[in-house]
């Protein structure tokens, strides 16, 4: 304070002050930084090797040089939705997105400055290439990926006819995001950029298109539900066959059993008055007797009118007492 | 120490200036003013070197932008005026994105959906299209990579989440994502998104994939309901056939028993009665055979007496009255009794 009066110590304080703060800058772990020096990049650009870490507090010259901040991490591009044809000129729309990390800053720095210009830049390289690799192939081939995949129909289902096949592909949809990340790759390489990766977030029919897809699954889904109602018809008919069958066959075993059962006893019957009437000599003739004597009984009535001559065992006593009976009654006439 | 006891020591402190040396030179009072900011920097400096981490985060800290550690929660010191600089980084707390819809007062900005209508739309394996809404549930893993290692993680997610469903829906028949195939679909779609996490090094780990309402597209909903409609009507069509072979197959099962318990009836009432018949028969002939002609006239004799008072009218004529028969008008009425 005594060799140096405090206004000026304050002043040279500000002087230190300004200069470090004009020397020293940051470096975030999430940027890389090229120093320019009167707008030409001077030395390597810092911070940007994976391998290295550079992050933290660093110095320059101050007032000459200029901390040009780059993005260090992954960068996320995502294409407009555009509308193209595919090789069976089926119009769709298609949106992908790509990775990409800024590789070479130097590079990077020289050709496009900032984020905005790169990503117009990749909408050029990835569109254009997404365009033409989409019209080298059906459309089945960025729908489906997995060649292998058969469609599963639980066995419940089986006889529905729900169809349960998948067309085949010759590529699939990883080929594809291959193929266009390979054609951008290169281009964008003269950028400073790392390509990671390309990929198809959605596929949409156009609108022109959808149309005559919804004509297609409602046929699809009518031709099911016929089959359905038909079934039903079918197997309810098939039902009633057979409960015709079932009663036609129970209501004729059952007569059949009837029959059999009735003749049998009937043939019982008769063997049982056989052999009773053929026990004896006399026993056919008695039976006979007994039979005639029943049938009287069972069939004179007050409608009869019988006639009677006096020769008969009954009334022969009217004329004689001592005449010899007949051998037969007369037979009365109903 | 709360910032009345603050204040409380800077005035005690200016009060030291402005009061012990209150006839001091001039030059003094410019170093006094030279002292407040000092004191404001100070102060402020205090303040701003603690943080607090809550229960559910951790917190990266940085200094001069160089990751230094990461801290768990509770009250933690730094060094201010920008030289450490603390992000607070929610890793326990359970995060969600929609697809397809957006639920509102969401606090994630990036929950929600921005193109509902783009997300839902799909093309299925067989080249159906389908409307498909799912969610996916996360979390952060690593705070240090989800920080510094992809530029907008979240924005990258849905990308990515969005890619793998439409990836897996494109596998599938229309049917399979409709109905049977949804569960399958989930895991599917997980295992692909875990898959690309942990290759993309985003420190987010994936923790569960539901797919929400999933439908037909609207303009073919009612050619799906159809096939609902068909189906049910399929059972139904079975269901009345079989009632009414219910109706009709037991009580032809009871008819026929009864037909035949009645057959099986008579023949035990046949064999019996024959059985009877012959037992009497029997009887009668051991006794007829003893007395041959007695019993005959008895037994004739006995039958006329029971069966001519039935009988309505009698004509006994004499035997040698030959040409009585043409003359009688026998239907009408009771013939006369005439007697010789």
């Amino acid at each position: 304070m005594n060799k140096l009066s405090f206004p000026a110590f304050v002043f040279l304080s500000f002087i230190v002050v300004v200069v470090l703060s004009s020397s020293a800058y940051v470096i975030d772990e999430t940027e890389q930084v090229i120093i320019t020096e009167f707008g030409k990049p001077v030395g390597t650009p810092i911070n940007s090797d994976p391998n290295v870490k550079e992050s933290g507090l660093h110095f320059k010259k101050p007032f000459i040089q200029t901390v040009n901040r780059i993005e260090k991490r992954v960068m996320e591009w995502d294409g407009p939705a555009t509308e193209m044809p595919t090789r069976d000129k089926l119009y769709i729309t298609v949106d992908n997105f790509a990775r990409w990390r800024i590789a070479d800053p130097q590079k990077y720095f020289e050709s496009l400055r900032d984020t905005r210009t790169a990503l117009s830049r990749l909408d050029d390289a990835i569109g254009g290439a997404t365009r033409s690799i989409i019209a080298k192939h059906d459309l089945i081939e960025v729908i489906r990926s997995d060649k292998a995949r058969v469609a599963t129909l639980p066995d419940d289902l089986v006889e529905t006819g729900i169809p349960a096949t998948l067309p085949t592909i010759r590529y699939g949809r990883q080929a594809l995001d291959q193929e266009i990340l390979v054609a951008a790759k290169s281009k964008a390489k003269l950028w400073g950029i790392e390509l990671i990766d390309v990929r198809f977030k959605r596929i949409n029919y156009k609108a022109g298109v959808i149309d005559k897809i919804y004509d297609r699954m409602r046929t699809e889904r009518q031709q099911i539900a016929s089959k359905f109602i038909s079934e039903g018809e079918g197997e309810a008919a098939k039902i009633k066959g057979r409960t015709e069958k079932d009663l036609l066959e129970i209501q004729s075993k059952a007569y059949r059993q009837e029959q059999e059962i009735k003749g049998k006893a009937d043939a019982e019957a008769t063997q049982i008055y056989a052999t009773a009437y053929n026990s004896s000599a006399q026993a056919p003739d008695f039976y006979q007797f007994l039979k005639t004597l029943d049938t009287y009984e069972k069939t004179i009535n007050r409608e009869t009118t019988a006639i009677f001559t006096t020769d008969s065992d009954l009334f022969r006593l009217l004329k004689s007492v001592e005449k010899q009976p007949a051998s037969e009654p007369a037979v009365p006439t109903p | 120490m709360t910032s009345w006891d603050i204040l409380d020591s800077v005035k005690r402190v200016i009060d030291v200036f402005s009061n012990d040396r209150p006839s001091s030179a001039r030059s003094l009072s410019f170093r006094k003013l030279l002292f407040i900011p000092l004191l404001i920097a100070l102060l402020v400096g205090v303040f701003s070197s603690f943080y607090t981490v809550n229960t559910e985060s951790v917190a990266v800290v940085q200094r001069f932008g160089r990751f230094q550690k990461t801290t768990p929660p509770g009250l933690h010191f730094k060094i201010p005026f920008s030289v450490d600089r603390v992000t607070i980084v929610p890793t326990l707390r359970q995060l969600k994105l929609e697809f397809g819809f957006a639920t509102r007062g969401a606090t994630n900005e990036y929950q929600g959906s921005q193109q509902p209508e783009l997300e839902r739309n799909m093309v299925t394996g067989d080249l159906n299209a389908a409307e498909v809404e799912w969610v996916v549930q996360y979390g952060i893993s690593d705070p240090v990579q989800y920080l510094f290692h992809v530029h907008e993680p979240e924005a990258t997610l849905r990308d990515i989440s969005e890619s793998s469903m439409n990836e897996v829906v494109g596998d599938r028949t229309i049917d399979e994502v409709l109905t049977y195939g949804r569960s399958e679909i989930e895991m599917d779609c997980l295992k692909k998104l875990q898959t690309t996490m942990e290759q993309f090094n985003m420190g987010i780990r994936i923790e569960q994939i539901q797919l929400k309402n999933v439908h037909p597209p609207r303009a073919v909903q009612n050619s799906f309901d159809e096939v609902n409609r068909a189906q049910q009507e399929r059972e139904e069509r079975i269901n009345i056939a079989n009632g009414e072979r219910n109706k009709v197959i037991p009580k032809a099962s009871g008819l026929a028993q009864q037909m035949i318990s009645a057959a099986e009836g008579y023949a035990l009432q046949r064999t019996n009665e024959a059985q009877g018949d012959v037992a009497r028969f029997n009887q009668l002939l051991v006794q007829y055979e003893k007395a041959p002609l007695v019993t005959k006239q008895r037994l004739y004799l006995e039958t006329m007496n029971t069966v001519l008072p039935k009988m309505g009218s009698k004509v006994i004529i004499d035997e040698d009255a030959k040409q009585f028969l043409p003359l009688m008008n026998l239907p009408s009425t009771p013939a006369p009794t005439s007697k010789r």
